[in-house]
């Protein structure tokens, strides 16, 4: 009886599971397909490495938008991650169970949030205020800004996945670093931390992921030009911003360009997704 | 030499919420022997060493009555010094739990949290401590591999180590040899035997044997009571109470 029923379970679960990996697969190999061509025919050096960027002209260059992804999301993480930890941290190892019940919830719904209206109260509240206390080349939309709507975005990620590397951390180190003597925080900074921190980083990673890939809110607030930036007010274009902004009218080669846009892309969070891997399994053997 | 009591607990009641986990309990440790705690499961034994570290603090809802003395001082007055009263008495625990972190930060955890961060200082601290515990020659050359990939009796042995560096007087011990096998029992026994020149050990234990091998005195809980404490010898070979009779006659579990 139950071993018919595994008969006709298992296939379905694995035509399922296959179904997910031929999607995958197939947007993959579209991509390539469409992206890859251009790129050889520019030059991969050349088309990663310059960051001339005049698509009716025939140069596809898109360093300064490889650029423009990796500093927005350096600064994202740069907010998020202090923001973050801490809240972790605070939420895991000190908050009262009623402030817990009530901060927990509130972050999550942060998640829930659409990024489009990130990126509009980045564009009503944080761009006028960049604009008039620092100013800069970008008046307001620039990497900060994006940094701060983005920071606060990937906060639910890093807020959850620090909290539960932290909850996964045994009660013994706890008690065994308090009965010596120790205070709440050092037990905290000195054993806890530690023995959670390839959870945390694997959850800033997938921030940083969740960052990079993120498109609509940043193209609001960062200005989109496409120029190699100088300091962290300038305005600047990410790989996600320039496919969705050129998208709508871009025929043949440029068409195909953003494709190899998306490949870069694509690449670049695989790149993180092994990097979480390779994280995450050592602590697995460390333990 | 006048006999000393650095643990003592006078009236001590104990609740988890509603539940009544320790019934005025009275007794005191004789200082620098081994005295053993002994009673079945859920009897309150670990209860009543986390007391006299005050490790029940960590416990939501654990609430104290009556008093416990440890050298003398009650750990519950209000100008009380828990960092101190931790490094006076340490706890050793029922699982071998090195930190996550290097033989010799585990070892040298303790000194540093209390400030000591002088290289040299630790360094010899961490040595001694070893040496203690018959661990340096072993691990000397190995002291920034992680402690997690000791054996459990070296682990536990560390965990004798790092309590050791911060140069406790009083060791608590729950359960100390329940996860390792027994011949690293008996090893432990053995480190036991000598550290109680220097230390006041007061063990937890489930093996009666080990009761009866090690310790001066021993006292029998039975549902959060202590029913009979007194000369291990004593209390295998005489008990007075009935229930203790029948406990080491082996009828409660
Ligand atoms: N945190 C807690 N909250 C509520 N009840 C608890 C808690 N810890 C222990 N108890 C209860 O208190 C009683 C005594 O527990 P304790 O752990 O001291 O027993 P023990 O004698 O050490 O048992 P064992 O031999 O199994 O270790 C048990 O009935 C247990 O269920
Ligand atoms: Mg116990």
């Amino acid at each position: 009886m139950n071993l018919t029923r595994d008969r006709v379970v298992s296939p379905i679960l694995f035509a399922i599971a296959s179904f997910s990996i031929t999607a995958l697969f197939v947007i993959g190999v579209f991509i390539f397909v469409e992206g890859l061509p251009v790129m050889l025919r520019v030059g991969v050096w050349k088309f990663i490495g310059s960051s001339e960027w005049l698509p009716l002209e025939g140069k596809f260059g898109i360093l300064a938008m490889i650029v423009g992804s990796i500093t927005v999301a350096v600064g994202t993480l740069v907010v998020a991650v202090p923001l973050g930890v801490g809240c972790a941290v605070y939420l895991s190892e000190f908050a009262s169970k009623r402030a817990v019940a009530i901060i927990k919830p509130s972050i999550e719904l942060l998640f829930a949030i659409p990024s489009v209206v990130y990126g509009f109260i980045g564009v009503l509240f944080i761009v006028p205020f960049m604009r008039e206390h620092f100013g800069g080349d970008g008046h307001g939309f620039n990497i900060v800004t994006a940094s701060f709507v983005l920071g606060i975005m990937v906060l639910p990620v890093i807020v959850g996945i620090s909290v539960d590397a932290l909850q996964a951390v045994p009660k013994v180190y706890r008690d065994g670093s308090l009965a010596l003597g120790a205070t709440q925080w050092q037990t905290t900074t000195m054993v806890t931390l530690k023995a959670a921190r390839s959870g945390i980083l694997a959850g800033v990673i997938l921030g940083m992921a969740n960052a990079i890939g993120e498109t609509m809110a940043v193209i609001m607030v960062v200005g989109n030009a496409v120029v190699m930036p100088n300091s962290p007010l300038d305005s600047v274009r990410t790989l996600t911003g320039n496919i969705a902004l050129e998208m709508g009218y871009a025929t043949g080669d440029h068409r195909q360009a953003l494709f190899a846009t998306g490949v870069v892309l694509l690449v670049m969070i695989m790149m993180l997704n092994t990097l979480t891997r390779y994280v995450t399994r050592k602590r697995v053997a460390r333990q | 030499m006048d006999k000393s009591y650095p643990l003592q607990t006078r009236n001590l009641n104990l609740y988890y919420r509603k539940f009544h986990a320790l019934k005025d309990v009275t007794m005191s440790v004789e200082a620098r022997t081994i005295t053993a705690i002994i009673g079945p499961s859920g009897c309150g034994k670990s209860t009543l060493v986390r007391c006299f570290n005050r490790m029940n603090d960590t416990i939501l809802g654990a609430r104290v009555e009556g008093r416990i003395l440890v050298e003398g001082r009650d750990i519950y007055a209000p100008d009380t010094d828990l960092t101190q009263l931790r490094k006076t008495a340490g706890m050793v625990f029922q699982h071998p739990t090195p930190f996550p972190l290097s033989i010799f930060d585990n070892v040298a955890y303790g000194p540093r949290v209390h400030g000591e961060s002088r290289p040299e200082e630790l360094n010899g601290i961490v040595e001694q401590s070893l040496q203690s515990v018959h661990l340096w020659d072993e691990l000397k050359d190995r002291l920034h591999e992680p402690a997690l990939d000791l054996s459990p009796e070296q682990q536990q042995r560390l965990c004798i180590a790092r309590l050791a560096a911060v140069r406790p007087r009083i060791i608590l011990m729950d359960e100390p040899c329940s996860a390792l096998d027994p011949i690293a029992t008996s090893h432990i026994e053995e480190l036991m035997e000598e550290l109680v020149r220097d230390y006041t050990i007061l063990i937890v234990t489930h093996n009666m044997a080990q009761a009866a091998r090690v310790s001066k005195n021993t006292a029998f809980m039975l549902l959060g009571e202590l029913v009979e404490y007194g000369e291990t010898a004593r209390i295998f070979q005489a008990p007075k109470d009935n229930r203790t009779k029948e406990y080491i006659g082996g009828r409660y579990g």
